[in-house]
């Protein structure tokens, strides 16, 4: 066997240090099939090589959970005998070489990992950013891949019969040439019937089921563990091309196959594809793992042991079934028109081995793959500010400013109405959406018990760079009130890490502090994080992205309609539960630099964050459960992007169309456009009957938490007034128009 | 009473209509295989919604070549009722037992939202409990939903009294932005001429629960059992009360 030369090891981004350990292990030159295997494995994609060590500091334990980190995807009780799994998980580098396919075989793989646990998938929720749709030059780019992506995911939920129920869109320039695509999914099955990714067993079989392997999507794992240059483009042939209709048989045989009882352990062949889906099992259930590939079903001729074990064609499985079972499981795939064949069988030498026509091609201890992948502790830089502490001198604005810029918050592109893109999606079948896209959380009844999933996806890629800490910590909090607000008690979490290059030491400690951050407001909360993703080197020409840190949190509710985010009747009392701004005054102005106004109508960033007090904000939410809970709230609205002016208009654009007239009496005199617009976490605001008033000021109490009265609901219009001083006056229509509207007229623009 | 189910591959409604009519309506229900031609002695049948076939070649083009659909036509032609929900709807008419065609939405995208239907006939079993007129809120998810038929074709539906649905405002008014995907005529739903067979693109079973926002659709499913059960003076009294009620 020739020597790897730096070159071919470079080839396969693997460094020097790791081709010699490379040999160490084996003890000798590996082959070739053997060097693709270890460069897929040893990936970052694959090892989080650059990040395991931090990922230990996240809470992964509670007494919900079933399965932690580790398995294809998390699992929680959700009592009644009924178990949830659920993953998030990105796909960001495909979607920016082949937006469609990328984003379609994003929404695939997260998928095959619920199924593979057993559980059918009944939501799929997304976290998208991108560049900037109105930038002269990067614009019509920016358009395309956003219609490219949404359309792609649309085309493999809605086949594959999964409804897409909500997530979030967020534009910003540095996700020009790395957009974005976090896929969020979870299914529901009964809690005694999970099924682990493990080849138990020695002798029993290995079969392979789904589609044929091809040429395509070849180090796809690789791809997603480099940045991009100039020649990215030519990548496109990595992005693995999906069959959604496939896949969905792919579910109907799998789940079917698991009910005969003859299958031992499952797992589905996503990144790295057989590669990993063998060693993997094997190495779980401390065996090994033999398969001959002149038994792989194949869609080409001629392909190598290393194309065919690194391949990344879509719709695959691997399962270990029970020996002299086999024939169960092939009658349920041949019902489905699936393929299904032995390939090879479990050994009890802990070995991967590789053969082609019983020519032994790879054979590598599943140890060496896994257990002694590198490491590695990567420098990190002190924290550096990334932006100025403080922001320009801001003149005072009259009413009619004020108006225009609530106006110009509406239309923007992180605020604006995103229908345009959740229409597209099939986000009702299977019947179960209570509360779709566009709502505070998604919310889905579980039709088996009478238990409701409430979902939320969260992250702040602009608070994360001015404090990646900070932005972490307000992400959990955000995503945990959205839960709040429907009345779910949060209990459990999965999350998507998507950063630059890890060997930047800047970005390393942007990492390290969004984990901590992460970690402690998790604890805090008492959610577990039982699974997720690292997308690193979102990068392109060396700029990379905003830490964005992205929040998936599961929370449970009893089954029923919930409280809308809408106002419902005119001349219900309003409710700013949590204060006009709690927590500190101090550095109001710097803390303004990281909201939309400043993005939007003055177009700079600095400062820091919001402030947040993890022991208030849990006491807001706490309190707000409770009177969503008592039937005590007609509505109820976190107030976030755009602060308290574009969380009242926010409430106005329900199918009622009620207005508000807010009153608003603060302590100290600040600047009206303060007032209107900071984002102060840890608010709510609620529209509350006037018999019901006494009670919710009660509950407010008794967590001690600012209630103030700020105003009543009305017909057809939005005003503020401070101390009778009014700020703004809009009409609710024109004010929805502009919301409405805006994401069509900028995509058509 | 019996309904059935058709499943094909890429089905992916069937469990929404079985759930609907099992649930919602508390009849009994069972699913009907691809493969199959025996009907089990079904009452009535219904082709769900989804991608059959993964909708490859042209949506409903290979689904009419199932073995189950043989017997549907034969159902059909001796009179029984058959009720085909969006890809259900592009399957009959693939199999010839509705005219017309069903084309790429006019927006060129799929469309998921709830939209109103006006009933424009009673005269059929899935709306014999319905007034002429009655506006219904029931969703639709479709990317190929825009009804073509030819002028003649067209001339006889309207003429035989054919349309069941047609899309509309709130308020039951036509008008062209409540149209969601340019069909012709603004039509949604249309039967056969023997009355037996109903295609239509929006989803009774999405609307047939209280906490799915909508019972309207579970009107149309419960008029289709009062029809079945007309022998049955205290059971067709209980389906038409779940027509008369709503949210």
């Amino acid at each position: 066997m020739a020597a790897i030369s730096a070159e071919i090891a470079a080839q396969h981004q693997l460094t020097g240090e790791e081709s010699e350990t490379i040999r160490r292990l084996l003890g000798r030159e590996p082959t070739w099939t053997e060097l693709g295997i270890f460069s897929v494995m040893w990936s970052e994609h694959c090892s989080y090589k650059s990040s395991r060590l931090h990922l230990k500091k996240l809470p992964t334990q509670g007494p919900r959970v079933l399965q932690g980190p580790g398995e294809n995807a998390g699992v929680i009780d959700i009592g009644s005998g009924y178990a949830v799994a659920f993953k998030i998980e990105s796909h960001n580098h495909p979607s920016f070489i082949e937006p469609f396919q990328g984003a379609a075989t994003g929404v695939g793989g997260i998928l095959r990992d619920i199924f593979t646990m057993g559980a059918r998938p009944i939501a799929v929720m997304n976290s998208l950013r991108f560049g900037s749709l109105d930038d002269p030059s990067a614009g019509r780019r920016n358009r395309h891949v956003l219609e490219g992506v949404v359309s792609g995911i649309a085309h493999y939920g809605n086949c594959f019969g999964v409804p897409t129920v909500g997530g979030e869109c967020v534009f910003e320039t540095c996700y020009h040439g790395n957009p974005l695509v976090n896929v969020f999914a979870l299914g529901v099955f009964r809690r005694d019937q999970i099924f682990y990714a493990r080849a138990a067993g020695v002798g029993n079989p290995v079969i392979y089921a789904g589609a044929k392997t091809g040429r395509d999507g070849i180090h796809g794992a690789s791809m997603a563990s480099a940045e991009f240059d100039e020649q990215s483009m030519n990548k496109r042939p990595n992005v693995q091309v999906g069959d959604p209709f496939l896949e969905k048989l792919l579910l109907e045989a799998c789940l079917e196959a698991m009910q005969t009882g003859a299958v031992v352990g499952i797992q589905d062949m996503g990144a790295a594809g057989l590669t990993c889906s063998t060693c993997e099992m094997g190495g779980r259930a401390g065996t090994g793992v033999e398969i001959d590939l002149a038994r792989v079903p194949q869609r080409e001729t001629g392909m190598t042991p290393y194309e065919i074990m690194l391949s990344e064609s879509q719709e695959r499985m691997l399962l270990v079934a029970e020996r002299g079972r086999e024939e169960e499981v092939f009658q349920v795939f041949r019902k489905w028109d699936l393929d299904a064949v032995t390939i090879g069988r479990v050994t009890g030498d802990g070995k991967l081995r590789v053969q082609d026509h019983g020519v032994t091609v790879a054979e590598i201890p599943n140890a060496a793959l896994s257990d002694e992948a590198p490491l590695y502790r990567r420098p990190a830089a002190p924290l550096r500010r990334a932006a100025p502490l403080d922001g320009p001198v801001i003149a005072p604005r009259g009413p009619a400013q004020l108006a225009a810029d609530l106006g110009a918050l509406l239309a923007s592109g992180d605020v604006c109405s995103k229908r345009w893109i959740w229409e597209q999606y099939d986000h009702m079948v299977r019947t179960n959406t209570i509360q779709g896209p566009g709502g505070e959380a998604a919310v889905l009844r579980i039709k088996e018990t009478g238990t409701s999933i409430a979902m939320s996806l969260d992250g702040n890629g602009r608070y994360c760079y001015l404090s990646p800490r900070e932005g972490a910590r307000l992400a959990v909090a955000e995503c945990c009130r959205n839960l709040a607000c429907v009345g779910a008690e949060p209990a459990g979490a999965t999350n998507c890490l998507n950063f630059g290059n890890p060997e930047r030491p800047e970005i390393m400690r942007q990492f390290i502090e969004a984990v901590e951050g992460m970690g402690e407001a998790c604890r805090f909360f008492e959610i577990p994080i039982t699974g997720g993703n690292v997308s690193l080197y979102n990068e392109t020409l060396g700029e990379a992205v905003y830490p964005t840190p992205v929040l998936g949190v599961v929370g449970l509710l009893k089954t029923r309609q919930p409280v809308p985010l809408h106002f419902q009747t005119p001349g219900r009392t309003l409710v700013l539960l949590g204060g006009l701004l709690p927590n500190s005054a101090d550095q109001l102005e710097r803390r303004f630099g990281s909201s939309q106004f400043a993005k939007v109508i003055l177009q700079q960033l600095w400062g820091l964050p919001p402030a947040l007090d993890l022991d208030y904000e849990k006491r807001v939410q706490t309190a707000a459960r409770r009177i969503v809970n008592a039937g005590l709230a007609e509505s109820a609205h976190d107030a976030s992007d755009g602060g308290l002016a574009v969380t009242a208009a926010e409430c106005c654009f329900g199918p009622a169309g009620v207005g508000a007239d807010v009153l608003l009496d603060p302590v100290e005199p600040w600047p009206d456009h303060l007032l209107l617009f900071h984002e102060a976490p840890s608010r709510v605001l609620l529209s509350v009957e006037s018999r019901n008033l006494p009670a919710v000021l009660t509950i407010a109490d008794e967590h001690r938490v600012e209630a103030p009265l700020v105003g009543q609901t009305a017909a057809a219009e939005l005003s503020f007034r401070v101390y009778g001083r009014e700020l703004l006056r809009a009409g609710v229509e024109s004010l929805r128009r502009q919301w409405a509207e805006a994401l069509e007229a900028r995509l058509s623009g | 009473m019996k309904l059935g189910v058709v499943v094909f591959p890429g089905s992916n409604c069937d469990h929404d209509a079985y759930y609907a009519l099992s649930h919602n309506l508390g009849k009994r229900t069972v699913y009907l295989w691809h493969q199959t031609e025996d009907l089990e002695g079904c009452d009535a049948i219904l082709l769900p919604g989804g991608f059959s076939y993964g909708d490859y070649l042209r949506t409903g083009a290979i689904a009419r070549f199932s073995p189950v659909m043989r017997s549907v036509a034969r159902f059909a032609a001796s009179g029984g009722p058959v009720l085909g929900i969006c890809n259900g709807f592009q399957i009959l008419v693939e199999a010839g037992l509705l005219p017309g065609a069903l084309m790429r939405n006019a927006g060129l995208k799929f469309i998921c939202r709830t939209i109103h239907l006006r009933t424009e006939t009673s005269d059929t079993p899935f709306t014999c409990e319905l007034k002429p007129g009655a506006v219904l809120a029931v969703p639709i998810a479709h990317g190929d939903g825009c009804y073509h038929a030819d002028p003649d074709t067209l001339r006889r539906l309207r003429q035989q009294d054919r349309i069941v649905f047609r899309y509309c405002t709130r308020e039951g008014d036509a008008d062209p932005r409540a149209n969601p995907n340019g069909s012709l005529d603004d039509i949604a739903g249309i039967l056969n001429e023997e009355r037996n067979v109903l295609g239509m693109m929006p989803h009774p079973e999405r609307a047939s629960d209280p906490l799915m926002g909508s019972t309207d659709g579970l009107r149309v499913l419960a008029s289709l059992a009062c029809w079945l059960a007309r022998d049955s003076r205290q059971e067709s009294a209980r389906l038409a009360g779940l027509v008369r009620h709503t949210l």
